[in-house]
């Protein structure tokens, strides 16, 4: 039996090995600069960093940054924004779910989601500001009803509650989890457990509550993490739309590292480790609150109460959405018409007069910014797309199923705030002349670009019917001819889809481009942040058009070239015959 | 071309062999037929004798083709054709490619490997059909186009996972002929997984019957409970 069992693994050597070769490379690729950079950021904040003559360790950086005006409101505001949106987030498109389910398809649900997500974080802020402005076309819209002359004097926009920046992620995070969602619910038996629910006397919402998400929720966790980390430590959103003194806490280290006084730099790093803290822990929160909503859960359970009713929450719930999902749409739009306006007087919705004069001088700058954006896209697209598929013809040649370590490690450049990791990397990447670089860029993006790919492609990988490559192997084609002729052609759809959300996830990183770039590298989003400051609505809405239109031109892409390819391949069509 | 399997057991992850171990040869141009409850691992033999198996089954025993040992040799050296329940051509190509994917690589040239793929459509019936989509066949259609893609591929031993039972009646007595003419006109050795015993009639080979491995996971020796017997119609073949 020996012997047999030695001649079964002897042709898995090479599955083997393509293992090896990704797993060396994501540890020394995604994990090494995470915790190196976390290591340096560790250094710096207990007061040892000898680039600029600190050399003594003490809690002094710490003490500084507790000293710091506004420390405090900095950090209550994080903690109100970044759980405020991510809890609102959750209640809503769980409701939506919830009210919605079964009356639209997957597809055209899909649909109605992926501009949403595609669009960049920066692109929705700026949108967003545009039209929630005192001079935006919620205020124009309202001035002839209530009749205003003049533009209100209101701080809409970083209103120092946060609550602008609150919507703005909100608009971000619910189409986000809405797609989680229903991605998770596609593997559970709805109908049947709404139907036996309900049979048993409970009304629609109460079913979800007590029957459904907690089946849910142990396939949402991770993306809520996400979700969660994100909104306590974003950057580009809340320097556009969150209050500006004193701001969010991530805001402000920002301010700090890139203060000219570059001492600055060990209380910046001092917070940095703050920040990373603070995510941890609203993770340890988290699974406090499932700990208890558990036990609350099962107690309710016991109980059997069918008196509640959830229906006005779910419609509640559900139009709030779509108030959400038209004031995306809307602050999209208002780029582009931002973009071509010339003369806009109070209170018109529309321009007078229009102009290409914004879009009709690429040398001033956003062609090169453009050319830049690009540059970086198509190439941390194509590494963390080869990287994807290296790791999953891996698993395949192995034949076996991904370790939950594996999984995790996928997760956690998205679970580790950025400004937590990355100025640390810079300084190991400047030591190294790295920094400034486009290869330092194109690293530190890839951190960020490879687990959306991974994420995207592995399900639909999971899913491709085995016995095409059992049939493709016993005909006699190898490993390489099954993966190069059988797997990606058939996979080509959710490999370009892939691609797309990778392009979405390039245009969109603004602190890896700025710190990794060390300045030298301007990109749209860099460009778009900086300019959402000035007053030029025009020259903004120009770049910020741009740098949405083009995940939405990679989404298109993704679209229409299966589509093409396959005119004749009813088979590969969605929603075709098998 | 002879297929021999000496004492071969399969076993899952951290658990008892599913059934007793098999010997069995199957003779060039015989079509053996393997019956047996569902779940008791007759197509897990199959991939076994193909090279299909999933991670964490271990194989004991020993399986010959022709005299040469196949365990050490991947999916694509062994040269074991492959049939599942329906036909799997593959979706992003034309029937036409779908049969050129198999055809044998020492057919060369260009012009003689397309009159290969036309000859072989031709003899399936489905001549002029070269460019169409696969996903517009009828079943039958798509079913002898996968056979003459398997045989194209010169396979020495060929596998048939209930390839008959998704088809209408008619359609399966069809193509049962037409299969196992073409086994037998090519002299190559056939395992049939199935529960039809008109499958079983039709064969005329031998039959083995997997029973369960007394209680899974145990370590206690069982006697040998696999039967080696002659179809017999009279008695009404069931599974």
């Amino acid at each position: 039996m020996g012997k047999a069992l030695h001649a079964v693994t002897a042709h898995r050597a090479d599955g083997r090995l393509l293992r090896a070769a990704v797993l060396v490379t994501v540890a020394l690729g995604l994990v090494l600069p995470i915790a190196a950079g976390l290591w340096q950021t560790g250094r710096a904040g207990a007061g040892l960093m000898p680039a600029i003559g600190a050399t003594e360790a003490s809690l002094a950086p710490f003490q500084q940054l507790i000293n710091l005006p506004g420390f405090a409101t900095a950090l209550r505001l994080t903690l109100v924004t970044g759980l405020g949106a991510t809890a609102l987030s959750i209640l809503l498109a769980v409701g939506v779910c919830a009210a919605t389910h079964g009356r639209m398809s997957a597809r055209a649900s899909g649909r109605l989601l992926t501009p949403f997500l595609a669009a960049p974080h920066a692109a929705m802020a700026i949108g967003l500001a545009f039209l929630l402005s005192p001079s935006g076309w919620i205020a124009r819209a309202l001035a002839p009803v209530l009749g205003w002359d003049l533009p209100p004097m209101w701080a809409t926009v970083n209103d120092p509650g946060g609550v602008a920046l609150i919507l703005g992620l909100m608009i971000k995070e619910v189409p986000f989890l809405l797609l989680v969602i229903l991605s998770a619910l596609s593997q559970l038996p709805v109908r049947q457990h709404l139907a036996a629910g309900r049979s048993l006397g409970y009304g629609r919402g109460i079913v979800w509550i007590k029957v459904i998400m907690p089946q849910v929720w142990p396939l949402i966790r991770l993306p809520v993490m996400v979700v969660l980390a994100y909104s306590l430590s974003v950057v580009d959103m809340a320097l556009i739309l969150g209050p500006s003194n004193p701001p969010t806490l991530a805001v402000l280290l920002l301010r700090l590292f890139t203060a000219p006084d570059i001492e600055l730099m060990l209380p910046a790093s001092a917070g940095a480790l703050v920040q990373a803290l603070l995510v941890a822990a609203a993770f340890a929160l988290l699974w406090l609150l499932e700990g208890a909503g558990r036990a609350i859960g099962r107690w309710w359970v016991r109980r059997g109460g069918r008196g509640l009713s959830a229906e006005p929450g779910l419609w509640l719930s559900t139009a709030l959405s779509a108030a959400l999902f038209a004031a995306g749409a809307a602050a999209m739009l208002s780029l582009l018409v931002w973009s071509l306006a010339w003369r806009w007087p109070w209170p018109g919705l529309l321009p007078e007069s229009w102009s290409l004069r914004a879009w009709s001088t690429p040398g001033s700058g956003w062609a090169a910014a453009l050319g830049n954006t690009l540059i970086l896209a198509a190439f941390t697209t194509a590494l963390s797309l080869v990287l994807a598929i290296a790791w999953l013809e891996g698993e395949d040649r192995a034949r076996r199923g991904r370790a939950g370590w594996a999984e995790a490690l996928i997760y956690l450049p998205l679970l580790v705030p950025q400004i937590g990791f990355l100025f640390g990397l810079n300084v190991l990447f400047l030591r190294l002349g790295l920094s400034g670089g486009y290869l330092a860029v194109i690293w530190a993006q890839a951190l960020f670009v490879f687990p959306y790919v991974m994420i995207a492609l592995s399900d639909p990988w999971r899913a491709l019917d085995p016995r095409l490559v059992r049939a493709a192997g016993s005909l006699g084609a190898g490993p390489w001819r099954r993966l190069f002729t059988v797997k990606l052609p058939v996979l080509l759809t959710p490999i370009l889809t892939a691609a797309a959300i990778g392009v979405a996830v390039s245009v969109a990183q603004y602190l890896p481009t700025l710190f990794m770039g060390a300045g030298r590298i301007a990109t749209l989003t860099t460009d778009a942040v900086t300019l959402s400051a000035s007053s030029d609505r025009r020259v903004t809405g120009v770049y910020a058009t741009l740098q949405a239109g083009l995940p939405f031109a990679a989404y298109g892409a993704a679209l229409l070239i299966p589509a093409l390819l396959h005119r004749n391949r009813r088979g590969l069509q969605a929603g075709g015959a098998p | 071309m002879t297929l021999e399997l000496h004492e071969v057991a399969v076993a899952p992850k951290g658990a008892g062999p599913l059934f007793p171990p098999i010997t069995l040869t199957v003779r060039p141009g015989e079509v053996a037929t393997v019956m047996g409850p569902s779940g008791i691992g007759k197509s897990t033999l199959l991939d076994a004798v193909g090279a299909h198996l999933a991670h964490g089954f271990t194989l004991s025993g020993s399986i010959r083709l022709d005299g040469r040992d196949l365990l050490p040799l991947p999916p694509e050296t062994r040269r074991v054709g492959l049939m599942f329940q329906e036909a799997v051509l593959f979706p992003h190509l034309s029937v036409g490619d779908n049969l050129a994917f198999g055809l044998a690589r020492s057919v060369r040239g260009r012009a003689a490997r397309r009159a290969a793929v036309e000859a072989a459509l031709d003899r399936a019936g489905l001549a002029d059909l070269y460019d169409r989509d696969p996903a517009t066949l009828s079943g039958g259609q798509r079913s002898r186009a996968a056979l003459m893609r398997t045989l194209l591929a010169e396979p020495r031993a060929l596998l048939l996972d209930e390839p008959f039972s998704k088809l209408d009646a008619t359609l399966r007595g069809d193509l049962r002929a037409f299969t196992f003419t073409h086994i037998r006109s090519r002299k190559i050795s056939a395992l049939l997984v199935t529960h039809d015993p008109a499958d079983v009639e039709a064969t005329g080979g031998s039959v083995i019957e997997l029973t369960e491995w007394a209680p899974r996971g145990s370590t206690r020796e069982c006697p040998h409970h696999t039967r080696r017997r002659n179809p017999d119609p009279e008695r009404g073949e069931t599974p």
